[in-house]
């Protein structure tokens, strides 16, 4: 009796052709169809669409506020991925859940409790005003929206990491004579960067896309604080298909060129810890 | 076969159910006309009962009037559209030709058969003793208007200032110094005209927030902010006329012709013309006029036609990419 040698899931074959059938229906139809549309209008047209003073402008707002919510994320995530897998305290499940809640959240609700939070007749808005500084209707202002909705992504994504990573290895660092910032640097934080890299990865290509939290906190003055997405729906409202089409496609692009850079470190920082504990 | 025989008659089940529903209407409408066309289409209902005896439903969607002009175009079986601006409805011919190119035509008075303008709500007491449009440009007057590239309402808020300043200082190039002005004061540019109403009266942003009349009665009405803002009545404002079409493309297909042109006359119907007025939009019927002629002031008007030479021409001029209003924004122009 002959017997193959089978894999214990089921045939490459067949998964490979269900995943690609499954991405191009979700993802790569779509996407065709909106690159389609975009050059509809031509190379010239759409290089004038894409590269016009607002839009510009849209970007750097975009792109900026995107970027410092990603860092604030990547410090403050990953400390309260520690806090929560390492102690033990009343509440820590609570917590746990919390983390998760922009998700749920829809996005809109989101933006109005900040806004009426962060507006100078709101609970907060009001002392901050005190002091000089607006948040609502500013940059400022999306920046926290940002900020909110990505928060779960490296909480999340560093969190398994953690629970992985045996407290026994910070104790035998100690043991050889490691102070806690060398532990914390040398031992902890090069394990950990691949995941934290992955979550500001996404979290920064989710606030890229977000719309409907930051619309009501944005205050969306042109060249101020107008985000790439808000022009979108302005194009589609004057009923500019291409010309919308032309700014998505940009973002898209650029949203892929980050998540691409991003994932070719992680591939770097892992091989180079490899070749180091050889 | 049991099956078999069951799936048939359930399909029969369903064509009967199909033949016998009754009619309904798809009404397609922008923001602010929520409380309005709640009323009207009731009282529409019970009058189509009673003259034809059959029963008909009226389902209502609302949105900013460019958005739902879109989801028509994008293929949402509209039997009637009733949108903000002439422009929104202009789009359905343009694309898709889904009414013919003079639907305008086809209703009296512009296919408009009630009618607002725009007016100034202001904070109780108006402590910035804002009068008129002059007073939005002086230094320090925090203006709350919504984006006229996504709401139809900022739009007649834009037209109405920009009218103003051509015939008092005339000239365009006037104009555009006085609109720019203006714009130089609106800390938050909202993308729909409820979204302008919730920051100006909610988040207490602004001294003067520039509204749809008939928002600004709502505010103060059911609001209930009669003790918190007042409305105040500019020397001169513009005619905004909120049109109405049947959707020739799709009535045809679903066959509401019929019902949907009625339902539409029905309302330059004295008792149309009625509800409008109670719900704070100004009427055409001239009995009802008179009767509403305290809540309505008179005050001179000035039409979207003969100031601007209709929307086509506006929203070019003014409102596509690179018009005066990219202008007031974009340095260096």
């Amino acid at each position: 009796m002959r017997r193959r040698r089978r894999h214990a899931l089921p045939g490459f074959g067949l998964t490979l052709g269900l995943c690609l059938a499954y991405l191009a229906l979700i993802v790569l139809i779509p996407l065709a169809a909106l690159a389609l549309k975009s050059a509809t209008i031509g190379p010239a047209e759409f290089w004038k669409t894409v590269t016009a003073p607002r839009a510009l402008a849209s970007y750097r707002v975009t792109f900026g506020c995107s970027a410092i919510a990603g860092a604030i994320n990547l410090v403050l995530g990953p400390l309260l991925a520690w806090v929560l897998v390492r102690y033990r305290f009343p509440g820590r499940k609570l917590i746990d859940a919390l983390v998760d809640l922009p998700f749920a959240l829809p996005t809109a609700v989101a933006g109005i409790t900040l806004t009426a939070l962060y507006a100078s007749r709101g609970w907060l808005g009001r002392w901050i005003e005190a002091y000089g500084y607006k948040i609502a209707y500013t940059p400022a202002g999306i920046t926290i929206a940002l900020t909110f909705v990505s928060l779960p992504f490296l909480v999340r994504s560093v969190q398994p990491v953690l629970e992985q990573l045996e407290p026994d290895i910070e104790e035998a660092a100690a043991t050889l004579g490691a102070g806690r910032l060398t532990t914390l640097w040398r031992v902890i934080l090069p394990t950990l960067w691949p995941a934290i890299l992955t979550g500001f990865a996404l979290a920064f290509a989710r606030a890229v896309g977000e719309y409907g939290s930051v619309i009501f906190i944005a205050g969306n003055m042109p060249m101020v604080s107008e985000i790439a997405p808000l022009l979108i729906v302005a194009k589609l409202d004057g009923f500019d298909y291409a010309g919308a089409t032309a700014i998505a496609v940009v973002l898209l692009f650029a949203s892929f060129v980050a998540l691409f850079a991003i994932n070719l470190l992680q591939l770097w920082t892992v091989k180079r810890r490899s070749a180091e504990a050889r | 076969m049991r099956s078999r025989l069951f799936f048939a008659s359930l399909i029969l089940a369903l064509a009967a159910a199909t033949a016998h529903a009754d009619t309904t209407l798809l009404n397609v409408s922008y923001d602010p006309t929520r409380e309005l066309y709640k009323d009207f289409n009731a009282a529409f209902a019970a009058d189509w009962k009673k003259q034809t005896g059959e029963t008909v439903t009226i389902n209502q969607s609302h949105g900013g009037s460019g958005k739902q002009s879109r989801g028509v175009i994008d293929g949402l079986e509209a039997d009637v559209v009733t949108l903000a601006l002439a422009y929104d409805i202009d789009a359905l011919n343009q694309h898709g030709g889904l009414v013919p190119a003079d639907w305008q035509k086809r209703l009296p008075d512009n296919s408009a058969p009630y009618t607002s303008t725009i007016v100034f709500l202001v904070r109780k007491g108006n402590p910035k003793a804002i009068k008129d449009w002059d007073d939005l440009v002086k230094p320090g007057t925090a203006v709350i208007t919504p984006n006229p590239k996504t709401s139809g309402g900022a739009r007649w808020n834009y037209l109405a200032a920009w009218g103003y300043a051509a015939k008092k200082y005339g000239g365009d190039a006037a104009a555009k110094d006085f609109v720019s002005k203006l714009f130089k004061n609106v800390p938050v540019l909202d993308s729909g005209a409820r979204g302008a109403t919730t920051t100006f009266v909610e988040r207490g942003q602004g001294d003067v927030l520039l509204a749809w009349e008939n928002e600004a009665l709502l505010a103060l009405g059911e609001g209930g902010g009669k003790d918190q803002f007042e409305i105040v009545l500019p020397s001169v404002s513009i005619l905004a006329e909120p049109p109405v079409s049947v959707v020739d493309k799709v009535v045809d297909k679903r066959g509401t012709r019929k019902v949907a042109e009625a339902y539409l006359r029905y309302l330059y119907s004295p008792q149309g013309q009625e509800i409008a007025a109670k719900d704070g939009y100004r009427p055409r019927d001239q009995a009802v006029a008179a009767k509403y002629a305290s809540k309505f002031p008179k005050l001179p008007l000035f039409t979207v036609d003969d100031t601007f030479g209709g929307w086509q021409k506006a929203q070019t001029t003014h409102f596509a990419d690179g018009g005066t209003f990219d202008q007031i924004y974009v340095p260096g122009k």
